[in-house]
C-alpha cells in the first residue's frame, strides 16, 4: 500500500531520516515509535506531502508521490494530528464537511456521511454545531477523526492522536479507536511515543532511532528478541513504574 | 449689453465653467468672489476654487489651465514669479506672461504693499519709525507669514538690504503672527497695507526708508485663450479695472476679518454700490455648509480607502505568500507612510495638479501600510498546524486562502482597515490645502479669520466622523468575524 525507498530528509542540516526503507501492509495498523526527534513524525509528513523527501521515493498504491499528484492522493488519505488541527472559525460539522463541500458533494450526502461517522466515533450529534473551542479535548479528536474519514480514505495517518488527552479520556478513545480500525479494515499508520499504546494498536511496530529503523515486527517479537541494546533499554524505560514495584516486592 | 447678455446666456449651456482661483488670504478670496459675481452676471457658469494655496501653487495652476483667472500683484510678479528674469517694465512683464499664454489686466486701483508693522506703544517706547531703526534692536522677535520668510522679495532680501541683525525670526501662519503681536509674544510682523488688522490692533507701519519694497499694484491674471473664446464674460470681469481704491479694499477686508461677514456677501455689496449690478450672493447657512463639507470629506475618505483596500489586501496576501517579495512590499509602503501627510499632498501637486484628485491619491498611498501590514501579520500568525491541516485535506491553495486563511486573518485585516480609515479621516482635513474641500476647509478659513466657531465647524464633525467610523467597524467585526473565533468558553 505504502512504500518508502531509500528516503532521506534533513531539516537545515540536521538529518531527520536516513535512507529509510519501509513497507506498510494494507489493512493493518502499523505503529511508528521511538524517542523524540527519531524521525517518526517526519515519515507521516512525507507521506501526506507536507514535506518532500531530499532523496529516495515514496509510492502510494503503486503511484509515486509527486507535487502535481498531491492534491488527488491526499484525498485518499486521512490525517489527524495531536491537537486535532480543527479550524476554530468553523463548527464541528463544517470542519468535517469542508473538503467534501469543496468537491461538490450534496448537502444531503454530507449530512448522511457525518451522521454515520458521528455514530461510529461516538460523537454526540447535538455537539456537531458547536465550535472547536466549545468542545472537550476528546470530542475535538473525534471530530478530527471524522474529518479525516469523511472521504472514506484508504489510509489513515495519525500523529500522536491521543497525546494531548488526560488518561481517562485517553483510555476511552483508545478503545473506540481500535474498534473503529477493526471495523473499517483500513490501512492505519500511527505515530506514538507510548509503548503501551503501540502494543494496544499495532499489528506491526516500527522502532526508530536517529532517523533509522532499528527494529520492525510484532510487539511480542520486540519483547522477546530485541535487535540490540537500545531496543532493550527503550522497552525497559517504558515499563510501568507500578509494574516494576510489583515485581520487586 | 443686452445682446451680450443674451449671447452669454445662449452659450452658457454648452460652454465649460469658468474657474476662478484665489490665494489663501482674505483679500484674494474677496477679489475672487468679485470676479465670480461679475462673470456670473453674464450668465456664464463660474466656479471659485477658494484659498488654493500660496503664490507659486496658484500661478502654476493658472499656467496649467486648472484655473482661468485670479488676482495678483505687480510686485509679486516682478520680484517673485519672474525674479530671475528681472522685468524692468510692464511691457517686458506682459511679454513674459504671454510666453505662458497669460494676460494681465490694467490695475484694479489699489496697492497692497508689503510693510513691517509693530504695535504702536512698543514702537514708541523703542523709538522705531523707519526700518533702519531696527538695526539698533537685535533682540526683537520677528514672526512673518510663511510666504514672506521664503519669497525672494521677502525677508531674505530685506535682511541683506537693510543689514538687519535679528536672529529670532520664524515663519508662521500669517494670521497667527497677528495674534502673537496682539498678545505681546511677537514684536514685529510683515503686513499688507490693506490689512484690516493695522487699524484694529493699532499697528505702526515702519517707513521703508531705503526703498526696498516694490509697489504691489493689484491686477488680474488670466488665460489669453479663454479671454478670446469668451469676450463677453471677460468684458464684464474687466469692469473691475480701476474700480477699487485702497480705502474700499481695507473696508472689505475688515468686514470679512473683523465683522465675520462672508466674502461672497462683501463682494456682492461692493458690486451693488459701485456698479449698481444687482447680484444676489448666496449666503450658505451653517447646515448647508456642513452637508457640503461632509459630502466632500466622505467622498475623499471613501474613494481613497476603497481603492486602498482593493490594492493593499492582495499586496498583503502576496507579501505573506512570498516572503522575500513581502520584505520589499512592506519596505516600500512603510517608507510611503513616513512621508508627512502634508508633504505627500504637496508632492502630488506637480504630478496631478490641485483639487480632490491628488488629495485622494495621497490619502490612498497613506492608507496602504496599515492594511498591508495587518493582512500580512494576520496571515503569517495563523498557527502552522492549522495551515498544515488545510493542506493535508487536499484543498488547493486558492481554496485554502478563501476557506481557512482569510477567515482566520479577518480580525487582523479588519483592524488594519479600521486604523487606515481613522488616519484617513484626519489626514483628509489637510486636503483643503490643495483645494480638495472637506472639513479642512472651515478649519483653514477659521485659522485665517481667527474664528474659533469656524474651526470647530470642521474639527467637531471630523472627530465625530472618526468615532462613527470606529463604531461602524466594530459592528462590521461582529458581522464579518466568524462566530467560532469569538467564543472562548467551553460549554
Amino acid at each position: 500500500m505504502l512504500e518508502l525507498n531509500q528516503v532521506s530528509k534533513s531539516y537545515s542540516g540536521v538529518c531527520a531520516l536516513e535512507r529509510c526503507d519501509l513497507s506498510i501492509a494494507s489493512g493493518q495498523t502499523t505503529v511508528l515509535i521511538g524517542p523524540s526527534g527519531c524521525g517518526k513524525s517526519t515519515i507521516l509528513r512525507l507521506i501526506i506531502g507536507l514535506q518532500m523527501p531530499d532523496e529516495g521515493s515514496i509510492h502510494f498504491g503503486g503511484q509515486r508521490l509527486e507535487p502535481a499528484r498531491l492534491s488527488d492522493l491526499r484525498q485518499r488519505m486521512g490525517y489527524v494530528i495531536q491537537d486535532g488541527g480543527l479550524f476554530p472559525h468553523l463548527s464541528a460539522r463544517d470542519n468535517a464537511a469542508l473538503m467534501a463541500r469543496h468537491l461538490g458533494w450534496s448537502d444531503e450526502r454530507i449530512a448522511t456521511r457525518i451522521n454515520e461517522l458521528a455514530e461510529l466515533t461516538h460523537f454526540p450529534t447535538d455537539a456537531l454545531d458547536r465550535y472547536p473551542l466549545q468542545l472537550s479535548g476528546g470530542q475535538q479528536q473525534r471530530i478530527s477523526l471524522i474529518r479525516a474519514l469523511m472521504l472514506d480514505p484508504e489510509v489513515l495517518l495519525l500523529d500522536e492522536p491521543l497525546g494531548a488527552l488526560d488518561p481517562m479520556i485517553r483510555r476511552d478513545l483508545q478503545a473506540d479507536l481500535r474498534e473503529i480500525f477493526t471495523s473499517l479494515g483500513k490501512t492505519v499508520l500511527m505515530v506514538t511515543h507510548d509503548l503501551g499504546e503501540a502494543a494496544f494498536f499495532g499489528d506491526t511496530i516500527v522502532l526508530l532511532r536517529d532517523g533509522e529503523i532499528v527494529q520492525q515486527g510484532a510487539m511480542k517479537q520486540l519483547l522477546r528478541e530485541p535487535a540490540d541494546d537500545f531496543v532493550r533499554r527503550f522497552i525497559q524505560a517504558q515499563r510501568s513504574p507500578l509494574e516494576a514495584m510489583e515485581t520487586n516486592r | 449689453m443686452c445682446g451680450l447678455l443674451l449671447a452669454g446666456n445662449c452659450f452658457a449651456a454648452d460652454e465649460r465653467a469658468i474657474i476662478v482661483g484665489s490665494k489663501n488670504f482674505t483679500e484674494g478670496i474677496v477679489l475672487g468672489e468679485i470676479i465670480r459675481l461679475l462673470a456670473a452676471s453674464t450668465g456664464a457658469t463660474v466656479v471659485h476654487r477658494q484659498a488654493l494655496g500660496g503664490t507659486r501653487l496658484v500661478f502654476n495652476a493658472l499656467v496649467s489651465g486648472e484655473i482661468d483667472i485670479y488676482a495678483e500683484y505687480t510686485g509679486t510678479l516682478t520680484h517673485e514669479i519672474f525674479a530671475q528674469n528681472k522685468p524692468a517694465s510692464n511691457a517686458e512683464l506682459r511679454d513674459l506672461l504671454a510666453e505662458s499664454g497669460l494676460v494681465m489686466s490694467q490695475p484694479l486701483g489699489f496697492r497692497d504693499n508689503f510693510a513691517l508693522g509693530m504695535r504702536e506703544p512698543v514702537a514708541e517706547r523703542l523709538n522705531i519709525r523707519r526700518i533702519s531703526d531696527l538695526r539698533a534692536h537685535p533682540d526683537l522677535v520677528f514672526r512673518f507669514g510663511t510666504e514672506f520668510t521664503e519669497r525672494g522679495d521677502g525677508w531674505p532680501g530685506l535682511r541683506s538690504h537693510y543689514g538687519l541683525p535679528q536672529q529670532d525670526v520664524l515663519g508662521v501662519e500669517h494670521d497667527l503672527a497677528y495674534r502673537g503681536l496682539a498678545a505681546g509674544d511677537v514684536d514685529l510682523t510683515d503686513l499688507y497695507t490693506t490689512d484690516a488688522e493695522i487699524a484694529y490692533y493699532s499697528l505702526r507701519t515702519l517707513e521703508d526708508d531705503l526703498s526696498y519694497f516694490p509697489p504691489y499694484e493689484a491686477l488680474l491674471l488670466y488665460r489669453a485663450e479663454l479671454a478670446q473664446e469668451r469676450p463677453e464674460v471677460f468684458a464684464a470681469i474687466l469692469g473691475m479695472q480701476g474700480l477699487i481704491d485702497e480705502a474700499q479694499m481695507i473696508a472689505m477686508n475688515s468686514r470679512v476679518k473683523l465683522d465675520g461677514v462672508q466674502e461672497a456677501l462683501v463682494a456682492a455689496d461692493f458690486l451693488n454700490e459701485s456698479l449698481g449690478i444687482e447680484v444676489v450672493a448666496k449666503s450658505s447657512s451653517r447646515i448647508e455648509r456642513f452637508w457640503r463639507y461632509t459630502r466632500q470629506h466622505i467622498a475623499l475618505v471613501a474613494i481613497s480607502l476603497c481603492a486602498a483596500i482593493l490594492i493593499a489586501v492582495p499586496l498583503g496576501i502576496a507579501a505573506a505568500r512570498w516572503r522575500r517579495l513581502g520584505h520589499v512590499i512592506l519596505g516600500v509602503v512603510g517608507i510611503a507612510q513616513t512621508i508627512p501627510a502634508l508633504a505627500l499632498l504637496v508632492f502630488m501637486i506637480p504630478l496631478f495638479g490641485i483639487g480632490a484628485g491628488p488629495a485622494i491619491i495621497a490619502l490612498f498611498i497613506y492608507s496602504l501600510l496599515p492594511i498591508v501590514r495587518n493582512t500580512y501579520t494576520g496571515l503569517t500568525t495563523i498557527p502552522t498546524p492549522l495551515l498544515e491541516s488545510a493542506e493535508a485535506l487536499g484543498l488547493p491553495s486558492g481554496a485554502r486562502l478563501r476557506l481557512v486563511e482569510a477567515p482566520l486573518a479577518a480580525v487582523s485585516i479588519l483592524g488594519g482597515i479600521k486604523t487606515a480609515a481613522v488616519i484617513n479621516i484626519g489626514a483628509a482635513t489637510l486636503g483643503a490645502l490643495i483645494g480638495a474641500g472637506g472639513y479642512g476647509q472651515p478649519i483653514l478659513a477659521g485659522i485665517r479669520l481667527d474664528d474659533v466657531g469656524l474651526i470647530l465647524e470642521g474639527a467637531v464633525p471630523a472627530a465625530g466622523l472618526a468615532i462613527m467610523v470606529q463604531l461602524l467597524f466594530e459592528w462590521c467585526e461582529r458581522a464579518i468575524v466568524p462566530r467560532g473565533l469569538r467564543v472562548s468558553t467551553r460549554t
